[in-house]
């Protein structure tokens, strides 16, 4: 009883917390990442240059990478014409997902 | 939760093989192979049910990396194969991957006439204008004019159009797309793999190693992007006159009728000639003569 009575109040502050971030999100849109598997990426560069909102870039060994995450629109283009399925885009969760009250 | 690309990668591709696969980087097979994963799942078809067939070329190089039943055979006789296969289970799905060069010359003839038998088989014809894994010696569907290495003042033929030639053969579904419409080739795999009857998809793929270095055609973006701006929709090409349309890509639905399949056909052939023979024999037991003698 004790254990939950402790546990009731950080929940709250937490959904609360939670639901003050969801508001100051659902004015922005969704947010994806974008996850190279470099052990099968070939630099080919298709991805870098097929990008619509050009946040792929690439180093000076053509390897990928993203410079602005946040900007990503979540098309996935780079991952339907990556020969190497090397790239995943994954939708952003809120964190509290993550957290889990901690 | 999965998202599509991983479920993807972690129930189609064979992980023990080794990847990263052999294709060079920036290779369109990887694109078409991509799409023909996400379209037999987006159909929900099982593993065990889809069978890959291919011949010999760079195409042929990806039965080994999908996790269905994969068969790697002679140059030119993916179709004969699958054929067989067909014949054998009808209730499989037939997927035979075949090159330019692997469908058109050494398997030309296999290819019209299993276009004209109406086998419900997917012929899919990745098209990259050369043969790449052999050193680049040009193919049927090498353009006229450009440079190979056995064509190095410019090549004096002229080039097949495989979807075309399909389509006069008899087949009952053809389509055409290119590696840049990713998702436009995926939706037409998936009327292709569900369409009863021979089908025939033409993928228009980059070999910018061979073929484009030699043509001054630029990289695999390069390349991609010259399909982005050469291919025109098929409706509307319909409206265009053959001088606009000249060394553009029609892409979409080329052919789509509705024929009897030889090997259902067959079955029933099978059928009557069986209920005949029973009939012969009950006959002659009436005559008392013996069916069988010991």
């Amino acid at each position: 009883m004790a254990n939950k009575t402790k546990a009731k109040p950080k929940r709250e502050n937490d959904t609360a917390a939670a639901a003050a971030s969801s508001q100051a999100q659902k004015k922005k849109r969704k947010m994806y990442d974008v996850i190279f598997f470099k052990n099968w990426c070939k630099s080919c560069g298709i991805c870098s240059a097929l990008c619509v909102k050009e946040i792929i870039k690439t180093d000076k060994l053509g390897a990928p990478y993203i410079d602005d995450m946040d900007s990503c629109s979540g098309c996935r283009f780079c991952e339907i014409h990556c020969p190497d399925f090397a790239i995943t885009i994954k939708e952003r969760y809120p964190e509290r997902r993550h957290t889990n009250g901690n | 939760m999965l998202e599509r690309a991983e479920i993807v990668r972690k129930e189609y591709l064979r992980h023990d093989k080794k990847f990263p696969h052999v294709w060079c980087p920036g290779c369109g097979n990887g694109i078409a192979m991509g799409a023909i994963l996400r379209a037999i799942q987006s159909l929900g078809l099982s593993k065990d049910e889809v069978v890959m067939a291919s011949g010999i070329g760079c195409s042929g190089r990806m039965p080994t990396y999908v996790d269905f039943n994969t068969i790697h055979t002679t140059h030119g006789r993916a179709l004969t194969f699958s054929t067989g296969i067909k014949l054998a289970n009808p209730a499989l799905t037939v997927l035979t991957v075949m090159g330019d060069g692997d469908a058109t010359a050494i398997g030309g003839n296999h290819f019209i006439h299993a276009a004209r038998r109406n086998i419900d088989l997917t012929a899919i014809i990745i098209n990259n204008s050369i043969y790449g894994m052999t050193g680049g010696q040009y193919s049927p569907t090498t353009p006229f004019g450009s440079q190979t290495t056995t064509s190095v003042y410019g090549h004096v033929e002229h080039a097949f159009s495989i979807a075309e030639l399909a389509a006069t053969a008899g087949a009952s579904f053809v389509a055409r797309s290119t590696v840049y419409h990713a998702a436009h080739l995926e939706e037409m795999l998936k009327l292709a793999i569900s369409k009863r009857g021979f089908s025939v998809m033409e993928v228009i793929s980059n070999c910018h190693v061979q073929y484009g270095k030699k043509n001054k055609l630029g990289g695999a973006v390069q390349m991609l992007n010259s399909y982005k701006d050469n291919a025109v929709k098929v409706e509307k090409a319909a409206k265009m006159s053959p001088e606009e349309l000249e060394g553009k890509i029609t892409i979409g639905v080329l052919a789509d009728v509705e024929k009897p399949i030889s090997t259902e056909v067959y079955r029933q052939v099978v059928e009557q000639a069986r209920l005949k023979a029973e009939k012969i024999t009950k006959e002659k037991d009436k005559d008392g003569v013996k069916r069988y003698e010991e």
